[in-house]
């Protein structure tokens, strides 16, 4: 994909790897529309992320500039990438501005393994990890679970497992909001939601959602001060990443309140764009049962999580003969992807209460900032950006600047710059594997189409999504992690 | 039946299909196993299981919304899949479709499984009269 002469002419450069679109562009803009990007990533940007950020600017309440991060890509209603604050008191809240899987994000772990001690054993382990971890269309998990308990994750997240065994009280210490958002709302989830659910706990999902195992390679420690204090420490050092979601759970809250929303607009006198866009008022009845069901949903996902970082450590302590902790199974950090989230702000000097829509964005808050864990305040809270399951990840750390410039936000992955028929068309499922295995990253997937899919060549160059995070110290480059072993839905 | 298509420029991220019927029956008919060949390879499904649906919806494109999501939402609940639907479609506004849907359970030993579809999306959500029946575009976030 690539952006056409005309939208292009009306972004104009404002500043290093930062494009703007005026207000004037377009009919019912309040705000301008900013991009982030260097010359190469903004050439990459498909005409849908213009209409679409464009389309974020003309909602109601929305503050200082509607913005897309250098992964951008077309979405849906905001583009991937999409970050937007709405004024709590006469803003709006969007299902479209957070996506169908509710806090879908990242989680890492870190083993004191090294990869000559795993790599030997990589078969084994990545097969005990893809039957421990469900995945793929209709996965079941395997924590069985009543309608109560169920509530009760929906408001305690992952604090919920932690009480009952799925993790180390530790771990809740180095998650986004201590794994639990606050606001969540049981009395506002359909009881479809719930019994599209409620079954899932514990399993990957399909699409982009993988569950890698990765090693830091000689080069890849490119800020050893921050490295050390997250625990990376060497050159062939093993990782445990995790992307995945609220499953069908809060697919269904979407689709519930997407048809709510869309119903309720011309209640409030609200026409947008795009009926992706949907929105009410965030005070306003519809606006706080979404909030509520969508917390909840956000809860449910780090439960998710948690339940699998539980049967990662089992299965390394089975293949590995140790216990996970004397192996150093520690997390590193946990952090949403898909929220909107009630944070305060300084816009203008004085201090607001906003609602900080992140779409296939990553909170990234700086040095010292609140709900940063105490063993990270000095540096800045953990940022993990998901490549492809062939080029690597990243991790990075938050800045005082990202506060001032994008509420405390960065990029999440890479981001597509292929569709996921066009993957299929240039490479098969079983060749790519087979390709991979020779490369040293052993994959193991429920969809062989899935995987030609998600091939590396489909998305953006990672590195370079990260340069332009890092120059524009959005958020600072920490560590490179590259796959030796991948888990697909 | 009607038929359907995977269009590849519209959506990068996720799966958008034109589906064409002769009428809407026809059409909700085409869309559901489209859906259904998007999530599992049907011919390695084991067509077990008839389901009667019942939705009612005010306006006829808010009932094909409502349809796909129903199979959507069986897929997680009971990790079944429908590649074969009887429709009837009646009312005017508010509309009512009564289907009797013909499937199976996924089964991970047999069934070659495809993209695990999240819902329906109102992004360039359209269903509309031609000339020669109807048509429906529809995007679908996996």
């Amino acid at each position: 994909m690539r952006t056409s002469p005309e939208l292009r002419a009306k972004a104009r450069p404002a500043g290093d790897c930062v494009w703007e679109i005026a207000p004037s562009e377009k009919a019912g803009m309040r705000v301008p529309a900013r991009i982030y990007a260097s010359e190469a990533l903004f050439g990459q940007m498909d005409d849908g992320v213009f209409e679409q950020v464009t389309n974020v600017a003309c909602l109601p309440g929305i503050v200082r500039a509607a913005l897309c991060m250098p992964d951008g890509h077309w979405g849906y209603g905001f583009p991937i990438g999409g970050v937007a604050a709405f004024d709590a008191e006469d803003g709006v809240i969007s299902p479209g501005g957070i996506g169908f899987d509710i806090n879908c994000g990242m989680r890492l772990i870190r083993t004191g393994l090294s990869e000559g001690e795993v790599r030997p054993r990589i078969t084994e382990l990545i097969d005990a990890l893809f039957e421990a971890v469900p995945s793929g269309v209709g996965a079941k998990g395997f924590v069985r679970l009543t309608e109560e308990s169920f509530r009760r994750i929906m408001v305690q997240g992952a604090g919920w497992c932690v009480a009952h065994g799925y993790g180390w009280p530790e771990d809740l210490e180095r998650m986004e909001g201590q794994g639990c958002l606050p606001g969540a709302d049981p009395t506002h989830v359909s009881a479809r939601a719930v019994s599209r659910g409620m079954e899932q706990l514990g399993t990957l999902g399909s699409g982009n959602h993988y569950l890698e195992i990765q090693v830091v390679r000689e080069g890849g420690i490119h800020d050893p001060v921050a490295a050390r204090a997250l625990g990376v420490e060497a050159p062939g050092q093993v990782f445990v990443m995790l992307h995945c979601g609220s499953r069908g759970f809060g697919h269904q809250i979407g689709t519930d309140y997407l048809r709510i929303f869309d119903q309720a607009m011309p209640r409030y006198g609200i026409r947008v764009n795009d009926r992706e866009l949907a929105c009410a008022p965030f005070r306003s009845p519809e606006g706080q049962a979404y909030f509520g069901a969508m917390t909840a949903a956000a809860n449910s996902a780090f439960a998710n999580r948690q339940v699998i970082t539980h049967r990662v450590r089992e299965v390394f302590s089975r293949i590995f003969g140790r216990d996970a902790r004397t192996l150093g199974l520690d997390m590193i950090y946990d952090v949403c992807h898909n929220t909107a989230k009630l944070e305060r702000h300084r816009v203008d000097g004085r201090e607001m209460e906003l609602v900080v829509h992140r779409k296939g964005a990553t909170r990234a808050f700086g040095p010292g900032a609140p709900d940063v864990p105490s063993a990270y305040r000095t540096i800045g809270q953990p940022v993990i950006i998901g490549g492809s399951m062939e080029t690597g990840s990243a991790l990075l750390v938050g800045t005082a600047h990202a506060m001032e410039e994008t509420w405390g936000s960065t990029a999440h992955g890479a981001g597509r710059t292929m569709s996921r028929a066009q993957a299929k068309k240039l490479v098969r499922g079983d060749t790519l594997i087979r390709d991979m295995a020779a490369r040293g990253i052993v994959v193991r997937a429920a969809s062989k189409s899935g995987v030609a899919e998600e091939a590396g060549f489909a998305y953006k160059d990672l590195s370079a999504v990260v340069d332009v995070l890092h120059r524009l110290d959005l958020s600072r480059r920490v560590a490179t992690l590259s796959p030796i072993g991948n888990i697909k839905g | 039946m009607g038929h359907y298509r995977f269009l590849e420029e519209v959506a990068l991220a996720d799966c958008a299909v034109e589906v064409e019927g002769r009428d809407p029956a026809d059409l909700f008919e085409t869309a559901a196993s489209a859906l259904a060949c998007l999530m599992v390879d049907p011919a390695t499904l084991s067509i077990t299981v008839e389901r009667a649906v019942t939705i009612e919806a005010p306006q006829l494109d808010l009932l094909l919304y409502d349809w796909l999501s129903e199979l959507i939402y069986l897929k997680d609940r009971d990790r079944q899949v429908f590649p074969a639907a009887q429709v009837t479609i009646a009312g005017k506004g508010p509309f009512r479709l009564d289907a009797i849907a013909r499937g199976g359970t996924i089964d991970a030993e047999h069934t070659t499984l495809g993209a695990d579809p999240k819902a329906v999306t109102f992004h360039q959500f359209v269903l509309e009269q031609t000339a020669d029946g109807w048509r429906a575009r529809l995007v679908i976030d996996i």
